[in-house]
């Protein structure tokens, strides 16, 4: 919790309480008792009240039962990632309070049900401890005997009046949410939530206010990754799609089923995972650019189809939401170790395009351009997003969606001749002409997994495998000198360079603006890393102006001591100042966490 | 797109009637003999006689001898990976109403590599025409056991004869939910072509088991439904019910060399049909909305 002013509480024309810049609030319970709904209401009226917000949660692989968590920071400044250590704990149950005090910053607030949870003695003394009957009073709310239903409603009640929220903008909320459900159901969350609201904490607990923000102009969206991905494929102009339920990737093709429709497409729920990837190819040859999509193990299952795409030079997106593997690995967890997958999972040479979304907003962008570099260079494109930022909440600006929107018309006019794997162009790009094209000539194209000759025949001739091989790589090399180099945040040459890639991008980020704020012997810096393969053509300039360069990432440092991206970055560039932070807990990285291994090489490098 | 090509060329207005010779690509590279040039003399023929505008003809296939089909066939064709041709066609047939779906493969494709692809774009009755060539042995890769190969079949991998029981092809087609099945043989030219007018001509997923010699790895196979051949050729009779989903069952069960015509043919919505109905439905509130207004609508709703 970041304080910066203390008014008077009583104060004429002042809102009571502490002033506070910035909150973080964890929620544990179990999964089916509404903590992601808390949660998402927190950071919707959050997005909504101009500050910024980031979520962190956790949901058990079980369809019921089972613990959960959800994080929640609010912030009235920048909100990089969802907090080290939580502010104040919301405990349902005895194992959320044992399981999830170690996350409370010491003098935090335990805020628990007093109906489930005895309060730990030796923990009494360190944290403050507010009980509430949250079980039996909501009962008493909404009546029934429908267990514990609605509790949630009640403790975000209670949030509501300890941190002082717009009660106005939470009750529209909640009309919004449950207003479709019926009467009975609205009525019982507003019984709830007015229950909650009303509660008198005050003589427990103090209570605060936010600061008002200072850094919001435009208006702001609410949405998690998934979501911000999907309406980014969308906008991209991105019509049809296929793919198989797998978390955390699901969400995805549910929202596409629902939404395509609208612009007269469509998403085909497949028999498996290799149907979908080659209905999406199939689709893509007719004419657009098509979306499949998995989490690691439906990747794997897909790599032959997408060497296909790549052989064939068929535009694809492939979205990956990485969990933790390999195999059914961590369904829930977030790990970045499809990487090498993405870059080099195929046989053969066969290159490919990956890119990688830094955070909810980026989704939509990285999307929009996954989209048009597919299209563009006629090649299949991952779009490389991991579990923490698809299940995370996060508000940022509204997109200028009339600007940004485009179509994807294919175009049937006649040509007087093609050749789909045209060699004369230097740079490799021979553009799709789909089938329902008149070709006057009459010689009309094959696509094929085969190597080929221009007109796509058969050809296993040594000197065509070698220009077709090249004519394939040169696509990307050619993307390569395209792509701008990563923004540089903090000093522009120095002494640790930070490189974040995916979701390790917002605490990286937030421990560059941490360690300016520190007296320090050496400076920090960080680049975030969107285009991973290729990279940007003099991405090695930008290393060589820095001492130490780190790669962080939640993968493990594999039998030779360096992550997936490290191991690629060393072998490009040849550069042993470029080394590894790595870690398999299946969490993102905590701000800390790579402000002490930064510390600890440094003491390290400096004593060597 | 090469669109400075484009900008250039005016669409000829007289179009000569399609011909087998403006149809014909690269020589097959089959082995002299087999079965599967009457496959595609008589896809010529069928397109010739159709007359489908040249551009609008699709040609997919997977991999095996059979699977070479597109490289001999000018028009838009796709030479797709090992079993998952339907799938692909899938893709093309749905984003694409406006083009004619056509699949050739053999019975490693269909049946083994690929068997369930067949089974959901069979019950989903996606609008295509399926030529399944079926040889009863792995051709391409040199007389392996194949799914359709008769116990006792010797391969290089069962030298000792087969041993696994074979696929009724008829059974599992007609259990798939394919609304369109048929089965006819590269030896008898007319019976072949009236399949094949009669599958195109099906609303729906219409597939062809036609049994295709291979010369070179199981000479022989089929002799006895050649007449010529000292076999016999039996018709599916003139009073079977092609609604009657036992009664197919009951023509399938029927030992070698079995019955040949439309064991199963029945009109049910195709997922062509259902999915342009959920576009209708779900797109009737955004008449003449543009793209970029749908989808502020659903940010509007994430304020």
């Amino acid at each position: 919790m970041s304080e910066q002013t203390v008014s008077a509480s009583g104060e004429p024309g002042s809102r009571p309480g502490r002033s506070i810049s910035e909150i973080v609030i964890r929620i544990a319970g179990n999964s089916q008792d509404g903590i992601q709904s808390i949660g998402g209401f927190l950071a919707r009226l959050a997005g909504r009240s101009e500050q910024e917000v980031m979520t962190f949660m956790t949901i058990p692989s079980t369809i019921s039962g089972g613990p959960s968590v959800f994080q929640v920071r609010i912030g009235s400044g920048e909100v990089l990632s969802a907090g080290d250590e939580a502010d104040v704990l919301l405990a349902f149950y005895q194992h959320s309070y044992e399981g999830h005090i170690a996350h409370l910053r010491e003098g935090g607030i335990v805020l628990y049900d007093s109906d489930h949870v005895t309060v730990n003695e030796e923990w009494a003394g360190r944290f403050s401890h507010v009980g509430v009957a949250i079980s039996s009073l909501t009962i008493e709310a909404i009546g029934g005997t429908a267990k514990d239903k609605g509790k949630n409603i009640f403790a975000l009640g209670l949030l509501a009046k300890v941190f002082g929220l717009d009660t106005n903008k939470l009750l529209k909320l909640m009309d919004e949410r449950f207003g479709g459900k019926g009467e009975g159901v609205l009525q019982n969350a507003l019984n709830a939530y007015h229950a909650g609201y009303a509660y008198e904490v005050g003589d427990l607990l103090e209570t605060f206010h936010f600061l008002d923000s200072t850094r919001r102009d435009k208006d702001q969206v609410v949405c998690s990754g998934n979501e911000s991905l999907a309406y980014g494929l969308i906008a991209a102009g991105v019509r049809f799609g296929a793919g198989y339920p797998i978390t955390p990737w699901s969400d995805i093709m549910e929202l596409l089923r629902r939404e395509l429709p609208k612009y007269g497409g469509m998403f085909i729920q497949c028999e498996d995972e290799i149907a979908s990837v080659s209905m999406a190819i199939g689709a893509s040859y007719s004419g657009g650019v098509a979306v499949t999509g998995s989490s690691g193990p439906g990747i794997s299952l897909k790599s032959e189809a997408i060497g296909w795409a790549v052989m064939a030079e068929i535009p694809l997106v492939i979205c990956n939401i990485q969990r933790g593997g390999p195999s059914t690995g961590l369904p829930t967890s977030v790990e970045q170790s499809d990487l090498n997958i993405a870059c080099f999972g195929g046989h053969g040479d066969s290159p490919r395009v990956v890119l990688a979304p830094r955070d909810v907003e980026d989704c939509f962008y990285t999307a929009m351009e996954a989209v048009r570099i597919a299209r563009q260079y006629s090649v299949p494109v991952f779009i490389l997003s991991d579990q923490a930022i698809a299940t995370r909440i996060e508000a940022f600006a509204e997109p200028d969606l009339s600007a940004l929107c485009e179509e994807i018309g294919p175009d049937f006019t006649p040509v007087p001749t093609h050749r789909p794997y045209d060699l004369s162009p230097e740079d490799g790009v021979s553009p799709h002409v789909p089938p329902g094209t008149r070709i006057l000539d009459g010689k009309y194209p094959v696509v094929t997994g085969l190597e080929h000759d221009e007109m796509g025949h058969p050809s296993g001739a040594p000197k065509m495998h070698m220009a077709m091989t090249a004519k394939r790589r040169r696509k990307l090399q050619k993307l390569a000198s395209e792509l701008p180099l990563p923004e540089i945040q903090g000093p522009d040459s120095g002494d640790v360079l930070l490189v974040g890639w995916g979701s390790t991008w917002g605490p990286v980020s937030e421990a560059v603006n941490v360690a300016a704020t520190r007296d320090s012997s050496f400076t920090v810096s960080a680049v975030n890393m969107r285009h991973l393969n290729p990279m940007p053509e003099k991405l090695g300039d930008l290393f060589d102006r820095f001492q130490n360069i780190y790669v962080v990432e939640t993968n493990d440092g594999g039998i030779y001591g360096y992550g997936q991206l490290c191991m690629i970055l060393r072998a490009r560039f040849c550069n042993p100042k470029i080394q590894g932070i790595n870690k398999t807990d299946g969490l993102t990285f905590k701000v800390r966490e790579i402000l002490d291994a930064v510390s600890d090489r440094m003491a390290l490098a400096i004593t060597a | 797109m090469n669109d400075q090509n484009k900008s250039a060329v005016a669409e000829p207005q007289d179009r000569a009637p399609v011909t087998k010779k403006d149809l014909t690509a690269d020589h097959p590279t089959w082995c002299p003999g087999c079965g599967d040039f009457s496959v595609l003399a008589f896809y010529y023929k069928l397109l010739t006689k159709r007359q489908v505008p040249h551009e609008n003809v699709t040609t997919v296939a997977g991999i095996g001898c059979s699977s070479r089909f597109p490289y001999f066939v000018q028009a838009h064709g796709a030479h797709f990976i090992h079993g998952r041709a339907l799938a692909f066609a899938s893709g093309v047939s749905l984003s694409r109403p406006d083009l004619h779906v056509f699949v050739f493969g053999g019975d490693g494709d269909a049946f083994s590599i690929g068997g369930n692809h067949l089974n959901h774009t069979a019950r989903r009755n996606i609008k295509m025409t399926y030529v399944i060539m079926d040889n009863y042995v792995y051709g391409l890769t040199k007389k392996q056991t194949s799914p359709t190969s008769p116990i006792g079949f010797k391969s290089k991998t069962d030298t000792w004869g087969a041993k696994d029981r074979p696929i009724n092809p008829m059974k599992q087609l007609i259990s798939s939910g394919a609304t369109f099945v048929a089965r006819t043989t590269h030896t008898n030219p007319n019976h072949l072509m009236a399949m094949m007018e009669a599958a195109m001509d099906h609303d729906g997923f219409s597939v062809i088991e036609c049994l295709s010699e291979c010369v070179e790895f199981y000479p022989g196979a089929f002799d006895k439904s050649n007449p010529r051949k000292g076999g016999e050729f039996h018709e599916v009779p003139a009073d079977h019910d092609v609604t009657d989903e036992f009664a197919a069952y009951r023509l399938a069960a029927e030992p070698f060399p079995g019955y040949f015509g439309i064991f199963y043919k029945v009109n049910e919505p195709t997922k062509n049909k259902n999915e342009a109905d959920i576009i209708k439905a779900s797109s009737a509130k955004f008449v003449g909305r543009k793209p970029a207004e749908i989808l502020q609508q659903s940010f509007n709703r994430m304020k």
